[in-house]
Order: structure tokens, then sequence, then C-alpha cells
């Protein structure tokens, strides 16, 4: 099946979604990578400037630009999500995240906790970061750029339609990749 | 001696590298594009059309631009030897900013981002000579999803070559989907640790669909080729036919009681560009 989701997305929706489905959402997402979700487990929820329970968060460390209009996405694709396995169950029970956005597949530990805070891991193809970047409209915001630098900082997008992402991890326990 | 010009040549090298992937391993994507379906088809799709729109467009095509990585042969007649280091470390510096490339050296405790690609070691060169007064440089920006997938093996010689066989595909079945497959594997046999590691990433630099040019290391490839392809893996991991686009293997003289075996990973940006460099200063980015 294919579907198109505006963010946020209810739970129900969620648990329509089922491990080979492809989806493209549109709405916010934020990027976090290794650095960015060490942060956001030690900071409290009301300190951040943004509402990470409303958009979909995206493993990635994208190429930015900045000209006179500001920040602009140049290369955008997913970064590895088995680094962040160690913190991800922890990062969806604070965050309410139910959308993640990876590449490779993640761990038992996040297979559990998809199941029981209802989300789903999907994938989206590792180093088409042109393609990406050309599916965000709008770069609304970027924190800790100065203490984590470009690659590790959280960046806010606005993005159309971006995928296709296929399910790889659903929210009922199934799982696209070969276990070991 | 024009050194600006050269610091010219060799930002074009590293612009080519990250925007343009040379014909063999598009060729070998398209044929992955052919034998593919369902969602391994859609992720070949992804990966040409990217290719695509990054060289039609002069961007970077992976977001991670890597670390800059380079091979140089120096023609020993080549009169400004002293210069070249330099040169290529100002131009990594330059290009940081001018094509732009994601800055991706930080410090190894802390983190803290050096902000333009280069720090200590970095840019990784590795020198090597030849006869006569060119200097050829191979650029080769590499990623750290497929990097992190590197392996060394230091097995036991009882093992034989069937146990090398065997640790290769094991690794490779291990490393799933995070090396962004369909990947191309190199791997070094031999030698001490740090040359088996060494000849494994060196091996990378021969095109996608060339053979060892001894027949019985080129059937070992063959072999590896079909065993982690038959793994299943498939494109990122999500299932297919297309698990490596290739093998290559390298091989070097061990001690006695050593049998290593390093394996280097590439994703399937398998990012490589050429240039040379003559007496006179005059650059040829091919």
């Amino acid at each position: 099946m294919e579907y198109y989701l505006k963010l946020p997305v209810d739970s129900k929706k969620i648990k329509k979604l089922h491990v080979g489905d492809i989806v493209y959402v549109t709405g916010k997402i934020f990027t976090a990578r290794d650095e960015a979700h060490h942060i956001m487990l030690k900071k409290g929820k009301n300190s951040l400037s943004f509402d990470p329970s409303e958009m979909a968060l995206y493993h990635c460390g994208p190429l930015m630009t900045k000209t006179n209009k500001g920040w602009q996405v140049v290369s955008a694709g997913p970064t590895t999500s088995s680094r962040m396995e160690i913190f991800e169950d922890r990062f969806i029970e604070k965050y309410g995240i139910n959308i993640i956005i990876g590449k490779g597949g993640m761990g038992e530990k996040t297979k559990k906790a998809l199941q029981k805070y209802t989300c789903v891991y999907t994938s989206y193809t590792g180093g088409a970061g042109v393609l990406a970047a050309d599916k965000v409209e709008e770069v609304l915001g970027v924190c800790w750029l100065d203490e984590l630098g470009m690659p590790e900082a959280a960046w806010i997008f606005k993005v159309k339609e971006f995928g296709p992402l296929v399910v790889a991890m659903d929210s009922h326990g199934e799982s696209i990749y070969r276990s070991e | 001696m024009d050194y600006e010009d050269i610091k010219k040549g060799i930002i074009k090298l590293i612009k080519k590298a990250e925007t343009e992937l040379p014909d063999d391993v598009i060729t070998a994507l398209k044929r992955a594009y052919e034998i593919e379906e369902g969602v391994a088809k859609t992720q070949i799709d992804a990966i040409l059309k990217n290719i695509d729109l990054a060289k039609k467009s002069k961007r970077p095509m992976c977001q991670d631009t890597g670390i800059q990585t380079f091979f140089v042969e120096i023609g020993v007649d080549f009169p400004h030897i002293n210069k070249l280091k330099e040169l290529i470390t100002d131009a990594v510096k330059k290009a940081t900013t001018e094509i732009p490339l994601r800055p991706n050296t930080v410090d190894p405790f802390t983190g803290e981002n050096h902000r333009d690609n280069t720090g200590e070691h970095i840019p990784y060169i590795t020198w090597d000579f030849a006869k006569g007064s060119d200097v050829q440089i191979t650029a080769f920006p590499k990623g750290g999803g497929s990097e992190n997938m590197s392996k060394l093996g230091m097995l036991k010689p009882g093992v034989g070559i069937e146990g090398v066989k065997d640790f290769v595909v094991d690794e490779m079945i291990k490393a799933g989907g995070n090396p962004c497959p369909p990947t191309i594997v190199g791997v070094g046999i031999g030698g001490g640790a740090d040359l088996a590691l060494k000849l494994g990433k060196k091996s990378l630099l021969r095109p996608v669909g060339n053979r060892h040019r001894d027949k019985t290391i080129a059937a070992m490839e063959k072999e590896l080729i079909k065993r982690i392809n038959d793994s299943g893996i498939g494109p990122m991991g999500l299932g297919g036919r297309t698990t490596v686009l290739d093998v290559h293997i390298e091989v070097a003289h061990r001690h006695p009681a050593s049998l290593p075996v390093g394996i280097a990973v590439q994703c399937w940006a398998d990012r490589r560009a050429n240039m040379v460099i003559h007496s006179d200063g005059r650059w040829v980015v091919k």
C-alpha cells in the first residue's frame, strides 16, 4: 500500500502501516544523530524551542549552505540508524515520536519500543542526498549548531511528500530486515 | 609554477569525485536495476535518479561527503614534491566552502568540529613513488557508514582459504543494510594487520567489474560475489538480489603464524576521480 501522510499523524494511522508499505510525509521533520539524541535526552522536554511530538524524526546529518536567503539544504540523505539504537527507545518514550526515518534498520530494543508506543521505522534510500534535499521546502530552524557542528545539530525542515519511505519496522512487531 | 592554479585543479578533482560517479559503477547499478523487483528496484531507481540529479546540479550526491582521502603517485622527477601536501590540504579547505562539503572532521575525544575537513592526519594521503615526472592523484572521499563496517580478522592459518572466505561472507551478512548496499567490498589477505586493511582499501580503486589478474584470486572474487548476493540482504538491507556490486581481493605474503584478512567496505557511492599534474604545472582532471 502507498500512503501520503500529513504530519502530525495519530496512532490510528500508524497502526494501519505494515512492513513493505510505501509512505510519503508532508509537514515538519527534525534531524537528530548521536549527539542531538544525547543532548535531547539530558534536557528537559519543555526547554526545547520546538515540539518533536508533532514531527517525524530523521536520522540525518545534512550538508547545508548559508546564502543571503538563509540556510539551504544541499544534500540530506539518511545516516546509519543502528548507531542510535543505544538510546532510541528512551527517545521515543520521552518525545512521543511516531515516525522515524533512517536507513539500515534498528535493533531489538527499538523494535519493542515501536510496538509499545505505536511508532514506525521507515527507510529512505541511503546516499540519495540530492533527491532528499529537493523535497525540503523550507529550513525552519536549527538547534545546537555552534556546539555540535553541521552534521550533529538538530535541523528542522518543512518537507513536501518526503519519500518514498519504506515501512521497514512497524508497530506490530514486524521487520523487513533479515534477522541474525 | 602557478600553485594557485594547481589548487584549483585539486578542487575540481574533489568536486568531480563528489558529484559524478565513475561509469563502471553506474553500469553495475543499471544492471542491478534490471534484475531487481519490488522494493529493491525502488531503491536502485532512487539511487540512479539521485546520481543523475547530482551530476546535473553539481551537488554532492551524498550528504556524507566523507573523509577526504587521496592516493598519490609521485613521479620521482616531479620538481615540486615538497609542495604537494600543502596544496592538497589547502584545496580541501577551500573545497569545503566552495563545493560545498560537509565539515566532517571532529576531535577524536571532544567531537568538536574542525569545520574545514582537515585536522590531525587529515586529509589522509597515501604516497607512492613511480618513474617519470608526473603526479597522479586519485581522490577517494570515504563515507562513515561504510567505513564503520570495516573488519580485521587475524585468522588462524589452519582455517585455510575456506576460512578466509567464510569470514568475509559472515561479516558482510552481519553488516546487513548498514553500509548502504549494494556495496563494493575490498579484501586484503596476508601481510600484517595494517597491510591487510590497506590492501583491502586500495583494491577499491580498481574499477567495478575488473577481475584480479591472477586466475585463482579472480575465481575467489566471483565466488564471494555470489555467496554474499545469495544472502538476499539486498539494496539498503530491504531484501533483494544485489548486496554487492563487486568484491576485490589483493594479497601479500604473510608471516607463517598469521593469516590477516582486512575488509574495507565502500557504499554504492563509490566516489573516485583522477588527475595528473605535469612537471610544468599543467594539470588534467579525468
